[in-house]
């Protein structure tokens, strides 16, 4: 396992490496770039070339790239040239990653708690109105636009309702103390129970959107696998035993329907940080997500690269979690 | 539960209370904001922003939402009138030029401090004019952009420079010396950029150690607090929960600010601020997209539509398509473009068609200069006689985009395109994002023709035309292949150049008539009010046609 655990990590090291030579290379083949950003509709051809040489634009591509590569190899990506220009590009991946978390780990959450009883439920009634009803919802889940379902959520929770804010990680007026920079944590570490609750409130709304794909796909999967299950020659013989129904759902039907669902999951967490691109812009919440819109549309290519990078890893390693929890699950994976 | 599974729950449980107990919460004390003293106000003004500032020092910003943040901190000698773009005294009571317009003799206001207690007076200007001169070439060529556009060079090229030093007679007297004359100077001085700053913060926060790396600039620690003598003062800036706070300050030199904060908001979305507004927690924002307005006032807000200070043209590269240097065929294309039914269809109420390539709130406007009527007809007649009746035409509009003064470039392209098409004009249609190959585009003369604009800095006819056309060698619209353009360039030098003001308004008058009559450099379109709105509880905005708001008059009731 250990020695799986560290081939694995080595070949992310391989990948990273190629992907930020490619990724260097393709930020700037791009049409665009920092200088039209900086100066837009001001850019003459005289202040465009004097601006780029200030930058070292001017030189090879491949003196650029190596003064890129020797400075982040000692941890050094450089400063961002317009998300929050002078500042560090990693220090910026750092400060906003908690918001993404936050809004991810509440989203799957939601998916996960709404989405696995349900598709259970809903393969037992099998046919049933709660059966239809909830692929119908499942359905909806995954046709709907997130700008959509979120202007809608706004709407209604938020304009119409005033019970939830519209959008933002917590309200101008409170004066929160920052330690983690998760909003949650910090109000319950510092006791401000307002500001952990506030930021929670928060959380709801971008939360419910991001997490209606996810959970339509847990859903669906869970349906599938438990009616799978339900039908295997074990689960009859265990009831013939006269084993008690809870034993057989929890040993042997969820047990084994978890094991496609756990995948999913873990395809789904990482598919989150696409979905939540559009969730953290139309909800203003400062995540990884609106930042590495922003960071395109400006060419920002320091924070681009650092996010980029950042989110390669971040999927490559829940993969390989998810590989690990396989193996807990299943045992016939440890013997392979 | 086994002891076994319960271990590292307790591990985690004590860790929380260890962290918990370390954890200090460095609330204020007076915590959540209220009213302002049982005045039935309240005592924040919250205000929706699009972006985040850049940089809090003005001198390395460039951007809109940077300036309207430091605007509230900072004051600079010469200020711009409530409610208009006419210069006015602010931290100098008043000024005047020598006969030959290179020394100015500024009379300082007496009394005034900067926010960290140092005082106010001609030697501070000095500093601050010093350290503006003083840049390193990084600097210049990338965040001091504005004093290397108005001013020309730093001192290690003393010879490109405009200005040339500065000298403090007695504490309430400075004078500035240029290397020339120029109409833009004072106005210039109004420019957020050139604020007035505290020499010892300056100093102390090594301000102008500006770096270059990989593709950005690395500021000094100057630059995230800067001092100014302004109503207000940073008070914090919480970049996890994008806010900027200002707190006013107590010790303001002129008339209080009525609202004891003003928190900006950062949310980029448009859409997400008009839901802001709607849900009553942002009391405004700017630039409100034009198909919302009325929708926005029906709810209560008020929509304040500013004096248009900009313009939007169709600009000509005839470098690129030769036919362009015809002035029968620029002609021909400008009476092709139906404008009145452009500011009628696709443009904001308060738009207008443009007469002259600056609007008529600058300086040097000529209102005897009749707009171009708009007649295909004899387009059609003035391309044949040109010998361009098949005239292609390779013309670009961005996408990814919208500006004031152009809200929605493809429905003004669309209308254009349709124009041309009916006077048999064989256009080509090309898209490109704004920044992703469109302002390269312009600016590489990869187009015959592209819609674009320009929103002015201050009063100064230079700003528009001066901006546009006075560099022959290097500009967007290749003048340099024309006939007319060493003229206009050297009108336009000469121009700026005037000291007598009566003389110079003259100078101007003449060339916007030229530009629209003899040469047509690009096609001037029209002029956009840029919007901004507040809800019906705001009041004592006044809005600016620079967008250059000030929001220590704003009161926010209940």
């Amino acid at each position: 396992m250990l020695r799986f655990i560290i081939r694995r990590l080595l070949q992310m090291v391989g990948v990273v490496l190629v992907l930020s030579l490619l990724l260097f290379m393709w930020l700037r083949n791009l049409p665009g770039g920092p200088v039209s950003a900086m100066l837009g509709e001001r850019a003459t051809p005289e202040t465009r070339a004097a601006l780029e040489k200030a930058l070292g634009m001017d030189q090879p591509i491949w003196v650029q790239y190596w003064k890129f590569i020797s400075r982040a190899v000692r941890g050094d990506f450089g400063p961002s040239s317009a998300v929050l220009p002078g500042r560090d590009a990693f220090q910026i991946f750092l400060d906003r990653f908690p918001a993404t978390i936050e809004l991810s780990a509440l989203a799957i959450t939601i998916a996960i708690v709404l989405g696995i009883p349900l598709g259970y439920i809903a393969a037992r009634r099998a046919g049933s109105l709660v059966d239809n009803a909830s692929v119908i919802w499942s359905l909806i889940g995954v046709a709907v636009p997130v700008f959509f379902l979120a202007f809608l959520l706004k709407y209604v929770f938020a304009i119409r309702l005033h019970w939830l804010p519209v959008s933002g990680r917590q309200s101008t007026d409170l004066d929160a103390t920052r330690i983690t920079g998760f909003f949650i944590l910090d109000g319950i570490l510092t006791r401000e129970w307002d500001a952990a609750w506030d930021a929670f409130l928060h959380l709801i709304l971008p939360a419910m959107a991001l997490a209606t794909i996810p959970f339509a796909v847990i859903f669906r999967i869970t349906r599938a696998a438990v009616l799978d299950v339900l039908d295997e020659d074990y689960v009859r013989t265990a009831e013939s035993k006269g084993l008690l129904t809870r034993t057989i759902r929890s040993r042997h039907v969820l047990r084994n329907a978890m094991l496609p669902v756990v995948t999913t999951i873990g395809l789904q967490i990482g598919g989150l940080l696409a979905g939540a691109v559009l969730t953290e812009k139309v909800f203003a919440l400062g995540g990884i997500g609106d930042t590495l819109a922003m960071a395109f549309e400006r060419r920002d290519f320091a924070v681009l690269q650092v996010l980029i990078l950042a989110a390669t890893i971040i999927f490559v390693v829940v993969n390989l979690l998810v590989d690990i929890a396989y193996a807990v699950i299943d045992p016939r994976v440890r013997t392979r | 539960m086994t002891i076994r599974k319960a271990a590292p729950l307790a591990i985690a449980a004590s860790l929380a209370l260890t962290m918990g107990a370390c954890a200090q919460s460095d609330r204020d004390s007076s915590g959540k904001s209220g009213d302002s003293a049982g005045s039935g106000n309240k005592d924040t003004f919250t205000f929706g922003a699009a972006g985040a500032p850049e940089v809090f020092d003005p001198f390395f910003a460039t951007d809109g939402e940077t300036f309207r943040v430091t605007r509230q901190m900072m004051e600079g000698l010469v200020g711009v009138k409530a409610g208009s773009a006419e210069i006015e005294p602010e931290l100098a009571e008043k000024w005047e030029p020598s006969a030959d317009g290179k020394e100015w003799t500024f009379t300082l206001r007496e009394g005034v401090k900067f926010t960290d207690g140092e005082a106010f007076n001609a030697a501070a200007v000095c500093a601050n004019f010093e350290r503006m001169y003083t840049q390193n070439e990084t600097a210049l060529a990338g965040p001091a952009e504005y004093w290397a556009g108005n001013m020309g060079g730093s001192k290690d090229k003393p010879d490109e420079s405009l200005y040339s030093g500065c000298e403090a007679k007695d504490d309430k007297t400075a004078v500035i010396k240029l290397t020339s004359a120029t109409s833009k100077f004072p106005a210039m001085l109004s420019l957020d950029s050139f604020s007035m700053q505290s020499p010892k913060a300056l100093k102390d926060g090594n301000a102008n150690d500006v770096k270059a790396q990989g593709e950005a600039f690395i500021y000094p620690d100057y630059a995230k607090n800067p001092v100014g003598t302004g109503p207000y003062k940073l008070e914090k800036y919480d970049e996890a929960n994008k806010t900027v706070t200002l707190v006013a300050n107590d010790d303001y030199w002129g008339e209080k600010a009525k609202t004891k904060k003003i928190i900006f908001k950062i949310i980029p979305d448009e859409s997400t601020r008009r839901q802001e507004l709607q849900a009553g927690s942002i009391d405004g924002y700017d630039l409100p997209n034009p198909v919302d307005w009325s929708g926005l006032e029906s709810e209560g807000n008020k929509v304040e539509v500013r004096p248009a200070f900009n313009i939007l043209y169709v600009g000509l590269n005839p470098e690129k398509n030769p036919k362009l240097k015809d002035l029968k065929v620029r002609k021909a294309l400008y009476m092709a473009l139906n404008r009145d039914q452009l500011v009628k269809t696709q443009l904001p109420e308060g738009a207008s068609v443009a007469t002259n390539f600056i609007p008529k709130t600058v300086t040097g406007f000529n209102s005897s200069v009749k707009a171009v009527a708009y007649n295909p007809n004899e387009a059609k007649k003035l391309l044949q006689e040109a010998g361009a009746e098949n005239l292609e035409l390779n013309f670009a509009y961005p996408s990814e985009v919208s500006r004031p003064y152009m809200p929605n470039p493809q429905k003004i392209y669309d209308a254009l395109k349709e124009d041309l098409s009916k006077v048999g004009v064989k256009v080509t249609t090309t898209t490109k994002p704004w920044n992703g190959g469109y302002l390269d585009g312009v600016d590489n003369g990869a187009f015959d023709a592209w819609l674009l604009g320009w929103t002015g800095d201050y009063d100064a006819a230079d700003n528009f035309l001066g901006y546009h056309f006075s560099n022959l060698a290097s500009n967007d619209f290749h003048t340099k292949v024309t006939d007319y353009g060493k003229t206009l360039s050297d009108d336009l030098k000469k121009a700026d150049a005037t000291v007598d003001e009566a003389e110079r308004t003259a100078m101007y008058e003449k060339i916007n008539q030229q530009v629209i009559e003899d040469y047509l450099p690009v096609l001037p379109l029209t002029h956009s009010p840029p919007a901004i709105v507040v809800s019906k509880n705001v009041e004592g905005l006044v809005v600016s046609p620079l967008t250059a708001e000030e929001f220590s008059t704003v009161t926010v009731k209940k």
